[in-house]
């Protein structure tokens, strides 16, 4: 039997259990379970492993895969090989925090609560917003929950979303609105942005929330000054998805006029992991604390007068609310947070500010050098951050696997998300990448037809 | 015991750094050059500033102040914190699960898509679904995403006139939340005085308005619902469908599947039942499996093979769609698949085992002091009622609060709704005989503690870092952040 070392009770203990409860066997314990349900056979599942055999195993698993540390990764497109300082899982790492649940006996839990807190200031600073919350599943679940979020705030159900959304936070989001029966509409594009003009046309006093990302799937950063009025003109909400790493360089939100702000924390210094645990970001004005899902962590005092940090606002929460709570979320990403907060922390603003200055100052050179190829040109006019996206001179795939034989991780391709834009990579270039494997990209490129 | 912590915005000195990052090797062009000034940040970022050492030194002290599963016994009821094993933290670290690109081609992922595939079918065995997608991202996400495909199938038939989920009283805050997401009402099914649903109500609420049933079998209560049965065959009858909650699937590994009760679609909180530790409110997971009926709504990318190759498969024109960006928590996937792989099947069937002992026994020592309003043969966890204890002037919030103060996690308290002053425990199977006997014997105290002066339990705790935390305060007028010049 596998899993011994985990199981500390003994056959005696059993034995002498079974005797205190008043029952002769284990079997007793389960005549509960009526016999047209009980599985009549033992579960087939494969033999179990030792610890030793399972890290082997799994080993043999990950070794199958490529990787961020023996590739060179030009992809992005909501996911970044940015870098993460050794700090953070030293913290996380920490049982206390990683072997609890949530907070919900906070006199025990001050550490989680505390540091929820500490994020939540952060997240704030970064973009502008009153209030943030203790995290969503990720930066597609937070686009969802934002929009639905304006649906509430307004009592309308309508939501406009810019096709310069991430393709998957739509996917997410028409999902979550076609199953409530609220009604989605997609917002064209100009140049590989939000075109305004026809924004302004779509807009009505139908319409609950507008969605838009900055800087835009396609790495461009927005125009988004006058939208904000036109929004509130009919009494709609500003939804904006934001990249965090972008924002100790760009206009936070707040100042352009946003009344929610989601996005993906992943590049606070959490691991890609194949696309999850990622960081959902929830932050909003205060007005709409009430609307607002997910835990939040609040300053408090105990009968003596000290200062302490509690789960608050809970009556927005299905554990209080159940069928008429703000949303259904429970468990969120709470230590995915407590890493960002340390990354946040460890970083400060002059490092978060270098990282963002050294992520623009590497994709425009590599955008640059790439689209000076024969070949290859720029898909979309426009200041970029962090990555933009190209015409190449044949199959993306080809390309991506020849770069592979290289070890590089090359574009996404964009086809799949956008029919019309066939033969378009999108190339994200972080601070972590070096001239040197910048310029081998660039070579490979320029060899390739 | 009291000690006050600084904030990390109290701390540090404009200066000072905690981070170490190359110079930029690339030429660099004028900022202003690259992005027009009206799109840049005006005002400097405020955050922390400070060195490394005083970094971990916040954080450390923090951790200090917060109890896990490896600080002591964790009963917390529908939680299932049993220990979070070692080994499935060391392998998700390895480099070739946490730093891959979720858009990387299918010839460069090959292991993770290999693992996803066996986890499936691990899965499948384990509750008897004959598919499971790994997307929903915690168990809340899986009842979304179940509820999802439902819709689906029913629309699919061109049954539109399915508007309502039922839900037992018993039932944990995230299904109705989830009903009312999902577009449904939520109709109410009450339980009788077993403490189990109602079947007689349950035939009476079913009609053909009827999409599913939401049901926790073993329910809130630790009981299993014997009327399972009968219950799904009515639900059956009139086209609708069955969900299970997975939530408490600790109680029956091995003894029996929600595939043999008559379920249809089921999430699983990996995050419980499969030993990943919950991370003082997350990641979890929540994979959600299906009977072959409902296959086609899954949501989209499933996984599959073609000779020994794996592979994404989007090729399902009646998928819900997505609902996570990616393809769910991997990482903590890969953790509950190590943790399937070393149970075994004799493994996973011990948990379940020592899980119902451990709770059968626990119940059998406090019904000694207290009252146990579903008196029988429990699974995985039971309830207890503190209504007497309450009449004396400290109840179940109290009684949890006096746990605190003898190094214990206290079990869930006021759930289920159905019982007043409940407290719900849940020891697991990874706790020994003598952690149990050592609660019972400090409930017991606390038992005499009230008894004798009840007012100072309802004051407590005593011995924690900050004093009872006055919660009506931090919701009357809300402090969410820091700010400056309030210090
Ligand atoms: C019975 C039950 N259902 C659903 C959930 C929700 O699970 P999660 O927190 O993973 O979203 C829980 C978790 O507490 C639960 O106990």
């Amino acid at each position: 039997m596998g899993g011994k070392h985990y199981l500390p009770l003994t056959d005696q203990d059993r034995n002498e259990m079974l005797a205190a409860i008043g029952v002769k066997s284990v079997e007793d314990l389960f005549s509960d379970i009526p016999k047209e349900v009980r599985l009549q056979r033992e579960l087939e599942l494969p033999p179990a492993l030792a610890e030793s055999e399972a890290i082997k195993h799994l080993s043999s698993l990950a070794s199958k895969n490529k990787h961020f540390h023996n590739c060179v990764s030009f992809m992005g497109a909501g996911v970044y090989d940015h870098f993460i300082p050794s700090v953070i899982k030293h913290i996380t790492g920490r049982s206390e925090f990683y072997t609890c649940y949530t907070p919900y006996q906070p006199e025990i839990s001050q550490g989680v609560l505390q540091a929820i807190f500490e994020y939540q200031t952060m997240i704030c600073q970064l973009t502008g917003m009153d209030v943030a919350n203790a995290s969503m599943y990720d930066g597609g679940t937070a686009v969802a929950e934002g929009a639905v979020m304006g649906c509430g705030a307004t009592r309308r159900s309508k939501a406009l979303v810019s096709r310069s959304v991430s393709p998957f936070y739509r996917a997410v989001l028409k999902n979550y609105f076609h199953s409530r029966g609220l009604e989605l509409e997609e917002i064209p594009l100009r140049d590989g942005c939000t075109d305004t003009g026809e924004l302004e046309k779509m807009l009505g006093d139908d319409v609950a929330s507008v969605i838009l990302q900055q800087p835009n799937f396609f790495g461009l950063v927005e125009e988004i000054g006058g939208v904000a009025d036109m929004v509130h003109n009919h009494k709609a909400v500003l939804v904006i998805s934001a990249d965090p790493l972008s924002l100790p360089l760009l206009q936070p939100p707040a100042e352009y006029g946003a009344d929610i702000v989601v996005g993906e924390g992943q590049g606070l210094g959490v691991p890609a992991s194949f696309g999850g645990p990622l960081l959902g970001i929830m932050a909003s004005r205060s007005k709409f604390v009430r609307q607002l899902p997910g835990r939040i962590a609040g300053e408090t005092v105990d009968s003596e007068g000290n200062r302490g940090y509690v789960l608050t606002l809970q009556t927005r929460e299905q554990h209080i609310r159940r069928e008429k709570a703000a949303s259904n979320i429970c468990s969120n990403e709470a230590l995915v947070a407590l890493g960002a907060a340390v990354y946040m922390a460890a970083m400060g603003p002059q490092g978060m500010r270098e990282v963002a200055e050294q992520c623009l100052q590497k994709a425009a050179y590599t955008r640059e050098s790439i689209t000076a190829l024969k070949g290859f040109e720029n898909a979309f006019p426009g200041p970029a951050f962090k990555e933009f996206a190209v015409t190449v001179p044949g199959d993306p795939a080809e390309l991506n696997r020849k770069l592979l034989e290289k070890d590089i991780l090359g574009g996404v391709d964009l086809a799949p998300f956008y029919p019309e834009l066939n033969n378009v990579m999108l190339f994200a270039v972080t601070e972590k990448r070096t001239r040197e494997e910048i310029d081998t990209l660039v070579r490979e490129l320029e060899g390739w037809k | 015991m009291r000690k006050s912590k600084a904030l990390i915005f109290e701390m540090g000195r404009s200066g000072r750094q905690g981070y170490s990052l190359p110079s930029c090797d690339v030429p660099e062009k004028p900022v202003d050059e690259l992005l027009p000034k009206k799109m840049q940040r005006s005002e400097p970022l405020e955050l922390p500033e400070l060195s490394e050492v005083e970094i971990i030194r916040h954080f450390t002290e923090l951790s200090t102040r917060n109890f896990g599963v490896d600080t002591g016994f964790y009963p917390l009821g529908s939680c299932t914190m049993k220990y979070n094993p070692k080994t499935n933290e060391e392998v998700a670290a390895l480099p070739g699960f946490a730093f891959m690109h979720p858009c990387q081609p299918p010839e460069t992922t090959q292991g993770a898509l290999e693992l996803l595939y066996n986890m499936e079918e691990g899965l499948k065995e384990l509750t008897a679904m004959d598919r499971f997608t790994m997307q929903p991202a915690a168990g809340a996400h899986g009842e979304l995403t179940g509820l999802m495909v439902i819709q689906a199938y029913h629309r699919s038939r061109g049954d539109h006139k399915r508007n309502k989920v039922l839900i037992p009283l018993s039932a944990h805050g995230t299904n109705p939340a989830t009903v009312s997401m999902a577009g449904y009402e939520v109709v109410q099914v009450p339980c009788d005085d077993r403490g189990l649903v109602d079947l007689e109500a349950l035939k009476e609420a079913v009609d053909d308005t009827t999409a599913a049933l939401m049901l926790t079998n073993p329910s809130t209560l630790g009981l299993f619902e014997e009327e399972i049965m009968p219950m799904a065959k009515a639900v059956h009858e009139a086209g609708g469908l069955l969900y299970y909650d997975g939530a408490n699937l600790n109680a029956i590994m091995g003894y029996a599947r929600p595939g043999d009760m008559g379920f249809d679609v089921v999430h699983l909180n990996i995050h419980k039942t499969l030993a990943t530790p919950h991370g003082g409110g997350g990641p979890g997971g929540g994979p959600v499996g299906v009977k072959e009926r409902l296959t086609p709504y899954l949501p989209v990318p499933l996984v599959d093979k073609k000779g020994d190759e794996y592979f994404f498969n989007y090729d399902l024109p009646d998928s819900i769609g997505k609902v996570h960006s990616f393809y769910g928590n991997f990482g903590v996937a890969v953790k509950a698949y190590t943790y399937m792989r070393m149970m075994g099947a004799g493994g996973l069937k011990q948990a379940s085992t020592d899980a119902v002992i451990n709770a059968n026994y626990l119940m059998s020592l406090l019904k000694k002091t207290y009252h146990v309003p579903y008196d029988r043969i429990c699974k995985h966890e039971f309830v207890v009622s503190a209504r007497p204890e309450k009449k004396k002037g400290a109840g179940a919030g109290d009684i949890a609060k006096a746990l605190l103060d003898r190094n214990f996690h206290p079990p869930t308290v006021y759930f289920p709704l159905i019982v007043e002053e409940a407290l719900m425990i849940e020891p697991t199977d990874t706790e020994a005989k003598e952690t149990l006997d050592a609660f019972a014997a400090v409930m017991e105290q606390i038992s005499r503690d009230i008894d004798q002066d009840a007012e100072k339990v309802a004051h407590g705790p005593y011995n924690t870092v900050v004093g009872r935390l006055d919660e009506v305060r931090a919701a009357r007028s809300p402090v969410m952040r820091w700010e400056k010049d309030k210090g």
